[in-house]
């Protein structure tokens, strides 16, 4: 599969189904992703990619009635077992949502509060540096850290998201439509920094826009709804591999739009 | 989500289609008729085939503009991305097919009055499979059938045994009569403009292939022996 066999995954997804109460969302996912890289998840409308996505910090879990059947495994350890602290593992796992949701509150502070909640006892105003600099955010926000985060533009606003779930030094950056409601060259700028990221974070995105998928992910997974209207999992490769010679007919129809 | 540019994108393929069969038209008969031209010594039919060239090279440019348009404008991906990729590659190949074809051309009207040296006989087999192979594998390339190109590939065997047979021919009169060489020479160029009219369709057939099936390699690999010829 295109040199996706020689890294140990950092999350595994064995035999994974989802449900809302009786309603089966996703069923029998068998998944690997791969550190370091970034993995794209694609697919029509409502075939379960984002219900996919948020069970891998267990965001599903505030919805009442959701239920995971089969695994997923991070680092090894399974996450829905008994007397995991789903909060620890979200901060291991930090999500990044389609609108931008900073806090009603500084720059500063929508940074510094998750490693505040979370105890942290360094510097905070160093962290609140590293992470807008990995974010790419610094050169246009540090002389005006006091400022509301709300004062900035759309795509500045989504990079000081990515900024606060970075400040919690993460493993795995989950993003789930980043770019929907931003520019292109916003848009753009939000995949520069995803490629930075990758050097040191999984980053998994879930995009309806497939040349984003395209340019941005080194691994994709395409998604398609079955008969029972549950999400499965078609195919998985190389992002290459799935743009120029998918091996599902399913897969090769929706990357040339003609269906879903 | 629906996406109503797929019927843009559908009707762009198609025209890029037509265009590489209009091509492919210009040049069998670009390659038929420099065969003429070689067998009657016929210098007027030659210089026609020289002119035409430049309306197939035209042809190429266009449908290379048309290629280019679409991959920039609707982003086509893995079947289509194929195909656009493919036709790109075939009109290249067409372009230089018609330009072995007035290369003929160019010999016959370089031949002066001197009639050939022996009657065409191996010649025109060759460009009769030269002739099959292009239109099968422009059939193949409109069916996306990979099963038809690899049969299609197979026949330029008989190209290069027919050149073979060609290359020993002329060599022997030439070593037998000195006095025969430039005539054997013109028939022995002929000849290789042919075989190479042969390697190209095998390229198109190849195309097919990486078209139908994202497979990419080579269906006759050179024998290393035959480097020379």
């Amino acid at each position: 599969m295109d040199g996706v066999a020689d890294e140990a995954p950092i999350l595994q997804v064995l035999g994974l189904s989802l449900y809302y109460g009786d309603f089966r969302a996703v069923r029998d996912i068998d998944l690997e992703i791969r550190p370091r890289r970034i993995t794209a998840i694609i697919g029509s409308s409502g075939c379960g990619k984002s219900t996919l996505l948020r069970s891998f910090n267990r965001m599903n879990d505030f919805i009442p009635g959701f239920r995971a059947e089969g695994q997923v495994r991070f680092a090894g350890q399974e996450i829905y077992r008994e007397g995991i602290d789903a909060v620890s593992l979200r901060r291991r796992i930090g999500m990044v949502f389609q609108k931008p949701n900073p806090f009603p509150k500084s720059i500063y502070e929508n940074v510094a509060w998750g490693a505040r909640v979370n105890g942290f006892r360094g510097d905070l105003g160093e962290l609140v540096e590293a992470s807008l600099r990995k974010a790419a955010l610094w050169e246009e926000v540090g002389d005006k850290l006091d400022q509301s985060g709300l004062s900035l533009s759309g795509g500045q606003q989504q990079r000081l998201c990515i900024a606060r779930a970075l400040a919690v030094e993460p493993d795995v950056i989950l993003m789930d439509e980043p770019c929907s409601a931003l520019d292109p060259i916003a848009t753009l700028k939000i995949e520069d920094l995803m490629r930075s990221l990758a050097s040191a974070y999984t980053i998994l995105i879930v995009t309806h826009n497939m040349q984003q998928a395209a340019r941005v992910s080194d691994f994709t997974a395409m998604m398609a709804m079955g008969e029972d209207r549950a999400g499965m999992l078609v195919e998985f490769d190389a992002t290459q591999t799935i743009f120029t010679r998918p091996k599902d007919q399913r897969t090769e129809d929706y990357v040339t739009g003609r269906y879903g | 989500m629906k996406r109503s540019s797929r019927a843009v994108l559908d009707r762009e393929l198609q025209a890029i289609q037509d265009d590489v069969l209009r091509m492919a038209h210009l040049l069998d008969e670009a390659v038929s008729r420099s065969l003429e031209a070689l067998a009657s010594h016929n210098t007027q039919l030659a210089n026609e085939i020289v002119a035409g060239d430049a309306q197939i090279n035209a042809l190429r440019f266009r449908i290379e503009e048309a290629c280019l348009a679409l991959i920039a404008t609707q982003q086509p991906a893995a079947g289509d991305l194929r195909a656009v990729i493919a036709a790109m590659n075939i009109v290249g190949d067409m372009e230089r097919m018609a330009d072995h074809a007035a290369g003929i051309a160019r010999l016959v009207l370089g031949m002066g009055t001197e009639p050939l040296l022996k009657p065409l006989i191996d010649i025109p087999r060759m460009v009769e499979v030269c002739r099959t192979m292009v239109r099968e594998s422009l059939e193949a390339f409109v069916a996306r059938d990979p099963e038809r190109a690899r049969q299609v590939a197979a026949q330029d065997n008989t190209i290069d045994g027919l050149y073979k047979q060609i290359f020993r021919e002329l060599l022997s009169f030439m070593v037998e009569d000195p006095s025969t060489t430039s005539r054997a020479l013109y028939l022995l160029f002929a000849a290789h403009n042919y075989e190479r009219i042969g390697d190209r369709a095998t390229n198109i057939a190849e195309r097919v292939i990486f078209m139908a099936s994202g497979e990419m390699h080579e269906l006759n690999p050179e024998p290393p022996d035959t480097a020379h010829l």
